[in-house]
């Protein structure tokens, strides 16, 4: 087991494509790291130069202390779960956990012992006999965890392992994934594009857009503090709403209604016109469910709910909104940054499962004012970030300008980039 | 309706493969049957399909004759080493056109091809030549070298169609397993590669086995002839009654290896060797 150092890496492509850009990211010993982003932000790439499978362009990247850069993939000793998972057709599940083993020319006992070992913590006993073209998608993802983790490596590394399974068997398998790590204490790094794995396993994680890291810290301050509009969008289901805002003293006027919201978030918005409000769906509810005490008229507003999906435990309603221009073009440059395409400006809103709100109806909503983020349109800085609890932010507002500067250069080499 | 208009095509298909089947087996059939004559039944030209007297007299004669048997062993030796070499080399290459970036490798491809464009017989002249002058007229090697380089140009098509087919992260995930390009392309790749090697490996094969023309331009003595070669000579005492049945046997037996090769192989030759592998 080992900590893992990157220190400023960069990877520039042969034909100048630059997909990883200055990137420098701690992995403590024992570590789960998630990195996320949309498709086409370097995080394979990232995940490739650390089991030495793409050169490093520039930069140190340190295992356990140790300088890795000019070594080979085995002298590494690190082992990958592939998204297709690449197990060998022709050799059986025993031999495929066994292979990295064999390669290390182990005794027959010991790679018995160990392999026995690794298909009885991921339920393979009954399978060792066969080839992988007869096992299910989830068993073929446990045969290729198994040849992770039956030797001694000094860390896991993951490439969106889950992606080809099917909802219910990703969800059992993220579970059994964090089980096995926490049991392990192995150093993880794990590569996926879905905000949820990244929350829910994840120790920290290093959101990135266009080869640069924006944000490095645990998911609860990646929710709670975004440090730009672009990891507000990425972290959080359904996503955060943005909506164009003015703030006068500790007023901050919506296309709903004014809000209050307290001094020091609103002192830190002054005197920069037009903003863009960030309100996370849970963080508004329907006045009529909630204690009269804690409703007040400065922090509720009224509006006509377009649509309702009741989920049980709780519901969602869209409200539809106008967008003033200034905004609406960095609302849509961000929705497409996050790999999304959203016809409408509309409110998203996570309503209590007990609310009885229905399609067309003129809602009194309450929002959450202390809640809300501001965000700087021009630059996309969040201005009410709580910097003590929001990981390590490179660069600020830079890192968001600086992905836009990468990505123009990435699009001149090569407009179709979708490489992951 | 449907099942009827199935019906009929099926019963069509049927009558088609019946008829090929007829005209492809029958003159072997008819060399099968000859081959079981006697010399005399054959002399006086004899109509009927069925020999009056089967008998196994030829293949007495043709074992006991020292010039086949020596022509058989030739034919398996050259045979065999022109395959393995041929499939070692066009396994590297093609291994080499599938996965590296070079310069010139269209040109690689294009040129393999180019070589297989020529036809045999315009180089039998220059290859004479040559072999008179380095020592490797009526020769293993002189047979060898030929019947490889024919035959590399097609086994290095074949096999880099299946490298390619191949997903590059098995040999990505050997490597981090902890092997050398080697063990990952000797452990991983070849056994996958597996039909495709069996598939050039019997090309090269029956090409060796069947070639007449080099065989019998760059030989002189049984000490290298290979038996389609050797077959031309069986004359017999009478130019114009040559032995009709003993040549039927000599191919009955010249052609059982290669039946027995391809039933073998048949099974290694299918191709889905690699589902399971990913996702699919």
């Amino acid at each position: 087991m080992a900590a893992i150092e990157m220190k400023n890496i960069v990877k520039k492509y042969g034909d100048g494509f630059p997909a990883v850009n200055d990137v420098s990211i701690d992995v403590e010993d024992g570590e789960f790291l998630i990195l996320v982003g949309p498709s086409g932000c370097g995080k394979s790439t990232l995940l490739r130069m650390i089991v030495g499978l793409e050169d490093i362009t520039d930069g140190d990247m340190m295992i356990g202390g140790k300088k890795v850069n000019d070594l080979a993939p085995r002298d590494r000793n690190l082992s990958m779960v592939f998204q297709n998972y690449a197990l060998y057709p022709h050799l059986t599940v025993y031999e495929n956990i066994a292979f990295p083993l064999r390669l290390a020319n182990k005794p027959d006992s010991e790679v018995d012992e160990k392999v026995r070992e690794a298909s009885k913590t991921l339920e393979l006993d009954e399978h060792l006999e066969r080839k992988p073209g007869n096992l299910s998608g989830g068993q073929r993802q446990r045969v290729a965890m198994g040849r992770a983790i039956v030797r001694d490596a000094e860390a896991f590394l993951f490439d969106e392992p889950l992606s080809n399974l099917d909802a219910k068997l990703r969800g059992q398998m993220r579970t059994e994934i964090s089980r096995l790590q926490k049991r392990l204490g192995i150093t993880t790094v794990y590569v996926t594009h879905d905000q949820t794995e990244a929350m829910t396993l994840g120790d920290r994680v290093a959101v990135l857009k266009r080869g640069v890291l924006q944000q490095h810290a645990t998911p609860r301050e990646l929710y709670e503090n975004p440090a730009n509009l672009f990891v507000a969008g990425f972290i959080g289901s359904p996503p955060m709403n943005f909506l164009p805002a003015k703030v006068d003293g500790n007023k901050v006027e919506l296309p709903f209604g004014t809000l209050t919201i307290p001094e020091d978030k609103a002192a830190k918005a002054q005197g920069k016109g037009l903003l863009i409000a960030g309100i996370r769906p849970d963080h508004f509810e329907d006045a009529s469910v909630m204690d009269a005490d804690k409703v007040s008229d400065e922090a509720t507003f009224n509006a006509t709910v377009d649509v309702v999906e009741w989920l049980g435990n709780e519901a969602y309603a869209y409200i539809p909104f106008e967008a003033p221009p200034e905004v609406r073009e960095q609302l849509t440059q961000l929705e497409k940054d996050l790999d999304g395409e959203s016809m409408r400006t509309q409110l998203v809103i996570s309503l209590d499962g007990a609310s009885r709100i229905k399609e067309g109806d003129d809602a009194t909503i309450w929002v959450d004012a202390r809640k809300i983020h501001l965000f700087d349109p021009s630059t996309g800085e969040n201005l009410t970030m709580d910097a003590d609890n929001a990981g390590i932010v490179p660069g600020a507002a830079e890192a968001l300008a600086k992905a836009e500067e990468v990505g123009k250069e990435q699009d001149a080499v090569d407009p179709h980039a979708a490489t992951t | 309706m449907a099942g009827n208009t199935s019906g009929k095509t099926a019963v069509g298909t049927w009558i088609g493969f019946a008829l090929i089947m007829l005209w492809c087996l029958f003159p072997v059939a008819w060399i099968i049957s000859l081959s079981f004559k006697s010399e005399g039944e054959t002399a006086a030209g004899s109509a009927q399909f069925l020999p009056k007297e089967p008998t196994f007299d030829n293949y007495k004669a043709i074992i006991d004759n020292p010039d086949f048997t020596r022509a058989l062993i030739n034919s398996f030796g050259i045979a065999l080493i022109a395959t393995l070499l041929s499939v070692i080399f066009a396994t590297l290459a093609a291994y080499a056109i599938a996965r590296l970036e070079f310069k010139g490798k269209r040109l690689v491809l294009s040129l393999a091809l180019a070589i297989a464009m020529f036809p045999v017989v315009a180089l039998v002249g220059p290859l004479f030549d040559m072999w008179t002058t380095f020592g490797l007229f009526n020769t293993w090697p002189g047979l060898i070298i030929p019947y490889m380089s024919f035959t590399l140009p097609l086994a290095i098509w074949t096999l880099s169609a299946f490298f390619r087919e191949i997903p590059w992260e098995m040999e990505q995930a050997a490597q981090v397993d902890g092997a050398t390009s080697w063990q990952a392309f000797r452990k991983v790749i070849v056994p996958l590669a597996a039909p495709g090697v069996f598939t050039a490996a019997i090309l090269t094969f029956f090409f060796a086995w069947n070639e007449f023309v080099l065989a019998i331009s760059l030989t002189s003595t049984t000490s290298s002839r290979t038996v389609p070669a050797q077959m031309s000579f069986f004359v017999g005492p009478d130019p114009f009654n040559p032995p009709y049945a003993q040549l039927a046997t000599a191919s009955v037996i010249v052609t059982l290896p290669v039946i027995v090769i391809v039933l073998l192989f048949q099974r290694k030759i299918v191709a889905g060797l690699t589902s399971g592998a990913v996702k699919g």
